[in-house]
């Protein structure tokens, strides 16, 4: 049997707590030839919709799992192989893996979902690591206003293909403390070099998502010797500008719909909000303490509907190198912005992606994020 | 006589008040300017005056539907009492509650109830509230000879010996619980339920204001020094029906009149006082005067009163909804 | 955050809220347990443990064992709220109810509007209810509707850990009188819930799934048998909207009407008596308001019109299960 040549196509875990997936879009027909990184089914998780791509060329032999159908992380959804590959062989291979497969244990994926947590700036910081087997300079994702570590759901793993990869819950933000003892940048800066420290990192890759963005240029201007590399995404800390109004509407949301609309001005297609992520940010929203943590920062880093913190210019200073990645679509955070940055940050703008393009566009952002870090180590 | 003239004339002030306010609404009842039930106290004026003249603002009073003596006596504003009864917008319930249902918390005042028998279990959660925290407070359940049957009489003197809660249970018997005489409804006697549920119980002339008034300082001292609850049985009597438009055929012949003559608690604390010479008639002539005049101001403000809008009918169903 | 069972998520709630205000107590038969008994000390924790632990933390003082004397122990909660304490009182099983009615609808719940708008009742009524426990007539009832029909009161039926923990915060907080039903068969339900206190406002229910082909409406345990017919049923091809609507008083009529108004079609599941139940009034509410978005007939899926029955065989055949929901929504969309 040549088994060699049939790739199969596994539910992909995306999140830390994702168990299951299902089958939401086939993009190719059984017999289509497929490239490597052609984009071939779409799946739906708890939080969100993303496409999952072929990992090598082929022909989509089988669609194993329908539209509509659940699968577990790791199952068997498709078979690619090359036409020369018998049906025969096709359906063995199948049988084989569906006689072998035993899907991860709740437990065990309850225990994971948990993480890990330190204290540090008197704070519990709840944070997550992968990839720690390999001996690369590590890269620490941090994430933007009323988001969390499960926003780098779709980046973790593949980032971690090559080196650590640590995300963590800034202070008021996913399973860390809540009430903050301080709410501006400054802070979150010392917070975030303490949780390195802490982790013992002399040297790491920063990547940031809007506020975290300014955070990682905050990094970048106080501890030049400890950053590797810089990326932004959306990054506040460029321009004056930010949708104001989005922010507000963010704190003030409670119920569902209200919510709801404010979430989609994060993506370009707004689709993309599921009931599920809605659900995920009211929940966090409930949380004792949360809230106030919202509105403190907001008050703190976007007073009276501007930007504190700006480095533009500083960034021309830069002692390693840094990137911005901005969606076109981008309704928070105007990707006009990125004009005025100075010609040693490397921008690239992404089409039909809005403020999450980590999310919106994972696997171009994942390819961009990892030339980018491996392009600082030279 | 023990008491200062402050006190006399407080005393005499609050019965009546109660007297002149409730003959009053029996002529506007008559006179159809009153809506729906009014159940008075005229008659019952000692019981109401000498228990709340032992207790203050911080303490708690739960009423009958035989409210208006109560509320007074615990110092709800007559006027706005009038107005509430009138069914007044701006009457001490914004015309929702009514005769039966006036309250005023911060009065210390619980409640008229309409339900016989309501009040006992909320006394004892507002000397719960007293005892919980502490505030040397004190709760005061009235009831009538009708609901000194109910259940949740009985069951509250249990609760309150048990929890050992600054409680007083106060029972005015007028000797009808509507038309049914107590002499066949309730078996027993009260004071012996007292002593079966292991508090004090006393039996008091409720036509005497100063017997009222040393029974309930006894029973509100002891449950404010964490001793537990008291039952007082006052015996006592209506001058009008059950409610107003009652022809009162259950009644003896010459009955109220002998009651108004002989047995009248303004009468007898007149009597009394004067013959202490603590007070003077005049003195006592005055207040009647001074009420009177009150009286007929609240009538007045009531009928002139602005009445409710129909969108006030959605509000005050809850904090938040 | 870690897994907890139901009766973990109440009990922490009630024991943040213990320690955020001294004004909460808790009341009720056997909560602590063991009152004045030779052995020991927070024995039982309320019949099915609910309140365990309480008493040791927060004493006797805020955690009261009562005699079986629920008109006056009830009418003691609603006297202490409406003075200045913010009672948690526990009506063992809901049929209990006939014993202290009065004083939780003619009393907790008219003091604000009786009152002019001036009292606070801030009361919670914790009680069990449901079938399913082999518990028979007078320990199995659903009665959550006759709460509903009364104003003043609101009525909460948590359908998971989670939310339980949520809304029993909420209730403590809230400054109205609240019944909370508890079913007595979800007890050792296990899912994630925080650790920190939070809070599920009344009146927004939960979109428990998203389907465009029906509208499934479903209160406490029959939410999760909704889940399990609407799995079932999407392999089947028939997507449905799972809604939780969490409260029946306030009840988020929007969320209900505007789903009807996607699907066109509508069951409601109610583990209570079909007459004058919540299954009747949410019928009506879609039958008045979105009547020409429907596109078949309402469905609903109730116990029989006979009390709960003690003998196993007949308790499951009162109870609504999966299999009805799934041919309730068949026939609503034939």
């Amino acid at each position: 049997m040549s088994s060699d040549k049939i790739l199969p196509l596994n539910m992909p875990k995306w999140g830390l707590a994702m168990t299951e997936g299902t089958v939401v879009g086939w993009l190719a027909a059984e017999g289509d030839t497929v490239s490597g990184k052609e984009e071939i089914v779409e799946i739906e998780t708890e939080k969100i919709t993303n496409v999952f791509e072929a990992p090598e060329g082929g022909v989509l032999r089988r669609q194993v799992i329908p539209v509509g159908e659940k699968a577990a992380v790791g199952a068997l959804i498709g078979v690619i192989a090359p036409p020369t590959v018998s049906d025969e062989d096709i359906a063995a291979f199948v049988d084989e893996f569906q006689a072998g497969f035993v899907p991860p244990e709740a437990e065990q994926t309850g225990e994971e979902a948990a993480g890990q947590s330190l204290e540090c700036g008197g704070y519990t910081i709840s944070y997550r690591v992968e990839g720690k087997d390999h001996d690369r300079i590590p890269a620490v994702l941090i994430h933007g206003f009323g988001g969390d570590g499960n926003n780098w759901l779709f980046n973790l793993q593949a980032l971690a293909q090559e080196r650590p990869v640590y995300v963590l819950d800034l202070p008021g933000h996913g399973k860390s403390t809540k009430t903050l003892k301080d709410a501006s940048l400054d802070a979150f800066t010392g917070v975030t070099a303490a949780f390195i420290g802490a982790l013992g990192l002399s040297r790491v890759h920063l990547a940031g998502h809007s506020l975290g963005a300014a955070i990682c240029f905050a990094m970048l201007a106080r501890s030049p010797d400890k950053v590797a590399s810089v990326a932004g995404l959306a990054p506040a800390g460029v321009g004056e500008d930010i949708n104001i109004d989005f922010i507000d509407g963010f704190v003030a949301a409670g119920r569902r719909k209200e919510l709801k609309a404010v979430l989609q001005n994060l993506f370009a297609d707004p689709g993309l909000v599921s009931r599920e992520m809605v659900e995920g940010v009211q929940r966090y929203k409930r949380l004792e303490g949360a809230n106030e943590a919202l509105a403190a920062i907001a008050a703190a880093n976007f007073t009276q509907g501007k930007q504190v913190a700006r480095f533009g210019q500083s960034l021309s200073r830069a002692s390693c190198p840094v990137m911005v990645i901005w969606g076109r679509e981008d309704k928070v955070i105007d990707p006009a912005q990125a004009d005025a940055l100075p010609a040693n940050v490397v921008t690239h703008r992404l089409d039909a992606v809005g403020h999450m393009p980590h999310m919106e566009a994972a696997s171009r952002v994942n390819a961009l994020l990892s030339d980018h870090f491996r392009g600082a180590e030279g | 006589m023990q008491h200062s003239r402050e006190f006399l004339t407080t005393a005499y002030r609050t019965m009546t008040t109660i007297r002149k306010f409730e003959d009053r609404v029996h002529d506007e009842f008559a006179a159809g300017k009153i809506p729906g039930f009014v159940h008075l106290y005229a008659g019952e004026e000692a019981s109401a005056a000498g228990v709340c003249m032992n207790l203050n603002d911080g303490d708690y009073i739960a009423s009958t539907h035989r409210g208006h003596g109560h509320c007074i006596a615990k110092g709800c504003d007559p006027t706005a009492m009038m107005k509430e009864i009138y069914g007044a917008a701006d009457g001490l319930c914004g015309g929702k509650g009514g005769s039966m249902h006036i309250a005023d918390l911060s009065k210390g005042m619980m409640g008229a109830n309409g339900i016989v028998g309501g009040g006992p279990p909320l006394v004892c959660g507002a000397a719960l509230t007293a005892k919980t925290l502490d505030t040397g407070g004190v709760a005061v359940a009235f009831v009538g000879d009708g609901a000194s049957n109910q259940g949740t009489t009985l069951e509250s003197f249990n609760l309150a010996n048990v929890w050992n809660l600054p409680a007083v249970f106060v029972v005015e018997d007028n000797g009808y619980a509507e038309t049914t005489a107590s002499s066949w409804a309730v078996a027993g006697s009260q004071v012996e339920r007292a002593k079966a549920f292991g508090m004090p119980g006393v039996q008091v002339d409720g036509f005497d204001f100063f017997a009222v008034f040393d029974a309930a300082k006894e029973a509100v001292e002891r449950a404010r020094e964490g001793k537990g609850p008291s039952l007082i049985h006052v015996k006592l009597a209506r001058h009008y029906g059950h409610f107003e438009g009652d022809a009162m055929a259950y009644r003896a012949d010459g009955e109220i009149e002998a009651i108004r003559k002989d047995s009248d608690p303004l009468k007898i604390f007149r009597q009394k006082v004067c013959a202490a010479a603590v007070l003077e008639d005049k003195d006592l002539d005055s207040i009647e005067a001074e009420v009177a005049a009150v009286i007929d101001q609240a009538v007045a403000a009531s009928e002139a009163a602005p009445r409710n809008d129909p969108e006030s009918l959605l509000t005050d169903v809850y904090t938040a909804y | 955050m870690t897994k907890k069972t139901f009766r973990q998520a109440i009990n922490e709630a009630i024991a943040q809220e213990m320690r955020r205000d001294h004004r909460v107590i808790v009341m009720g038969e056997d909560n602590a347990g063991g009152m004045g008994a030779p052995g020991e000390d927070d024995a039982w924790g309320g019949v099915l443990g609910v309140t365990k632990g309480l008493m040791p933390e927060f004493g006797r003082g805020r955690v009261l064992d009562t005699p079986i004397t629920e008109s006056a122990f009830i009418g003691a909660a609603v006297g202490a709220a409406a003075t200045g304490l913010r009672p948690v009182a526990e009506l063992m099983f809901v049929d209990f109810l006939g014993v202290c009615f009065d004083q939780i609808y003619n009393q907790a719940g008219k003091f604000r509007y009786m009152f002019g708008g001036k009292a606070v009742t801030p009361l919670v009524v914790r009680t069990m209810f449901g079938a399913g426990f082999r518990a028979a007539s007078q320990h199995s009832q659903t009665l959550y509707p006759i709460f509903t029909h009364c104003p003043g009161l609101k009525v909460v039926i948590p359908s998971s850990p989670y939310e339980a923990k949520g809304l029993m915060t909420q209730a403590i907080r809230d400054d109205d009188p609240v019944i909370f039903f508890e079913h007595k068969v979800m007890y050792d339900d296990e899912e994630e819930v925080p650790d920190e206190a939070y809070t599920i406002p009344f009146g927004e229910a939960n979109i428990v799934r998203e389907g465009k082909d029906a509208t499934i409406v479903a209160f406490g345990r029959m939410v999760q048998f909704a889940k399990q017919a609407a799995d079932e049923l999407a392999k089947e091809g028939i997507e449905t909207t799972i809604i939780d609507p969490r409260t029946t008083s306030p009840l988020d009529e929007e969320s209900i009407l505007e789903s009807v108004e996607e699907t066109g079609h509508l069951v409601v599941v109610d583990e209570s008596s079909p007459r004058c139940s919540m299954a009747a009034d949410i019928s009506r509410l879609a039958a008045e308001n979105a009547f020409a978005a429907l596109k078949g007939p309402i469905k609903t899926v109730t116990p029989p019109h006979t009390p709960v029955p003690f003998a196993p065989e007949l308790e499951d055949a009162y109870i609504p299960g999966p299999a009805d929901i799934k041919a309730a929504v068949r026939a609503a969309m034939a």
